[in-house]
């Protein structure tokens, strides 16, 4: 790209250029952030709310929130949420990627279709479908076990947390497999086929050829799209916000979001909200240093 | 060479493949075969499979009395100021970083990388404050302007490799024929960004009208929602939930979002590798 563009002219068009966006950005994004770092270092309840003055009380919302076992419980939540939906979204992904290679092409494209269906759905549409297909009455996931003979006749799965958190994650991985699935294949289908029979002349098997070949191959992929799973699982909320409304102990079942939002919008505790929040800005941070660094470096190489 | 072991590897891919399309697909049909089944077919202990004689009874209650038509409204008019607002400021933008050599290119390019790492749940609560402070809660141009924020980087990002796609040569030439620089642009590079325009703009569409998280912060009457959130209130009913008309309104929220990703997610496969956006 680089040799292509235009030389250097000092002109302050481009400058000129990025102003409205810069301006959306600082406004909708940068205001608020600057704005939550000083709320977090405020007290500002519901007091506050009405009219009366913030108050500084330094670090005291977090030293709060550090002493209080619960958060501590909501992150760790939080975490083993975000790594068991994201390595089981890659391993389904992964899997059904490197099975597409092998299938005969009318049942891959009826794959890819069906996968394209899942990964059209709006967020909340597929949370409302799940709903009532795990629904405790009529669903047809308790029917159809019931069939097998099982005795789930009316079983309700929301109820308890490890069930609810289980029904979560069906759903998380199923919005996003197809993701996965889609951006790995591609990345297969440019692994170079003369490598491949190379290592079969060598007398390497399926296995092999797998684990020494393809995998090698398409490692930088895998790790981005592996990141990306695990920046997104971190942030689930419209998923768990739902379910709870569906029936789920809000107490039990939240995750950093959910555990945000009912303290700040819910319950007017803006300030230790605020300090919640940034923790899990910083939480992001550390976990996406990774993935921008690869950007950058595929950005150079361009 | 070892024939049986590869036909075997076929067979398993296609029972898993199989197996992995009904997993995928099922409850996309549940969702619209619901939608058309009546209330005794729904709360049946045996399931309908197949709407067969179906009837359109649960699309009627949807549209009775003016709440999915007032929050319909609602989403449109929002989605479509946020993709023109985004599409227009993200355009120039991308031009700017693309067809320019400046001082701050790179910085503002890594801003945009992080900020699209940025959660909502990260930021809404002062978002919310802020929207507060200035009378913009449940209002039009206050869920506008953060879902411009939310859509933009992605689309500069995107907006970034069509223009850069399209060579710096063919300007160059154009100029070379007497064309001034901004002549050039618009009347060769302009043109040939069309599809890339719509796609992204499309894309932009789908996320914005998808949108809860930030809805919820900001639209918190009832009057003013937006089609998610009226999906969720819809099946908030105490009495037991009316599957069917949920189903139906999850049916009407999805049929535009469906088509419109079907017709550009060839071309945004790889724009969405680079950028990273999802709810």
């Amino acid at each position: 790209m680089s040799d292509v563009a235009p030389r250097v002219r000092r002109t302050p068009l481009p400058y000129v250029l990025l102003v409205p966006a810069t301006i959306a950005l600082a406004v909708a994004l940068g205001y608020p952030l600057i704005r939550q770092v000083v709320l977090s270092f405020q007290e500002f309840g519901l007091a506050q709310q009405f009219g009366k003055p913030p108050e500084w009380v330094g670090l005291r919302n977090y030293r709060e929130l550090v002493t209080d076992k619960y958060l501590w419980v909501v992150t760790l939540r939080s975490l083993v949420f975000c790594f068991v939906n994201a390595a089981a979204t890659m391993a389904v992904g992964v899997g059904l990627a490197l099975l597409m290679r092998h299938m005969s092409k009318p049942v891959r494209i009826l794959l890819q279709t069906g996968l394209l269906l899942a990964w059209a759905m709006p967020v909340v549409a597929s949370l409302t479908v799940w709903q009532w297909l795990f629904d405790t009455q009529y669903g047809v996931i308790n029917h159809l076990l019931t069939q097998v003979g099982l005795d789930y006749q009316g079983h309700s799965w929301l109820l308890e947390p490890l069930s609810f958190f289980f029904v979560a994650t069906v759903i998380v991985v199923w919005m996003s497999v197809p993701f996965v699935a889609f951006t790995v294949y591609a990345a297969l289908t440019q692994v170079p086929e003369e490598m491949l029979e190379a290592a079969e002349i060598d007398g390497a098997g399926p296995a092999q050829r797998l684990r020494h070949v393809l995998l090698p191959t398409i490692r930088p992929v895998l790790l981005v799209v592996g990141l990306l799973q695990v920046i997104w699982d971190l942030r689930v909320f419209s998923q768990i916000y739902i379910l709870q409304k569906a029936g789920g102990s809000t107490r039990d079942t939240n995750l950093l979001g959910t555990y945000i939002y009912r303290l700040g919008i819910g319950g007017g505790q803006f300030g230790m909200a605020a300090a919640v929040a940034i923790f899990m800005l910083f939480i992001t941070v550390i976990l996406t240093a990774p993935y921008v660094r690869s950007m950058l470096k595929q950005e150079r190489e361009s | 060479m070892a024939r049986a072991p590869r036909r075997s590897l076929r067979t398993t891919a296609n029972v898993v493949g199989i197996a992995a399309f009904l997993v995928a697909a099922f409850p996309v049909y549940w969702m619209v075969n619901s939608s058309f089944l009546d209330r005794n077919e729904i709360r049946s202990p045996t399931p309908t499979w197949v709407p067969f004689g179906g009837s359109l009874d649960n699309y009627r209650t949807v549209f009775e009395g003016d709440q999915f038509l007032d929050a319909l409204k609602m989403s449109l008019i929002v989605t479509i100021l946020t993709v023109a607002v985004a599409l227009l400021f993200a355009f120039i933008a991308a031009v700017a970083v693309t067809r320019f050599r400046f001082r701050g290119r790179m910085s503002f390019v890594i801003t945009l990388l992080v900020i699209q790492m940025i959660p909502v749940e990260g930021l809404f609560i002062s978002q919310y404050k802020m929207l507060e402070a200035v009378d913009l809660l449940n209002t039009v141009l206050g869920l506008t302007l953060v879902y411009v924020a939310l859509v933009l980087p992605f689309t500069v990002w995107t907006l970034r490799g069509f223009v850069a796609g399209v060579p710096y040569e063919l300007e160059e030439a154009a100029m070379m024929d007497g064309c001034s620089r901004t002549q050039a642009f618009f009347r060769v590079t302009f043109p040939l960004l069309a599809p890339g325009l719509v796609a992204t703009g499309v894309f932009g569409f789908i996320q914005a009208w998808n949108e809860f998280t930030l809805a919820l912060v900001v639209m918190t009457k009832a009057e003013s929602r937006t089609l998610p959130l009226w999906l969720t209130t819809f099946s908030d009913v105490n009495r037991g939930t009316d599957w069917g008309g949920v189903m139906a309104g999850s049916t009407l929220i999805a049929i535009p979002v469906v088509v419109f990703f079907l017709l550009v997610q060839g071309r945004m496969v790889a724009g969405l590798t680079a950028g990273g956006v999802k709810g």
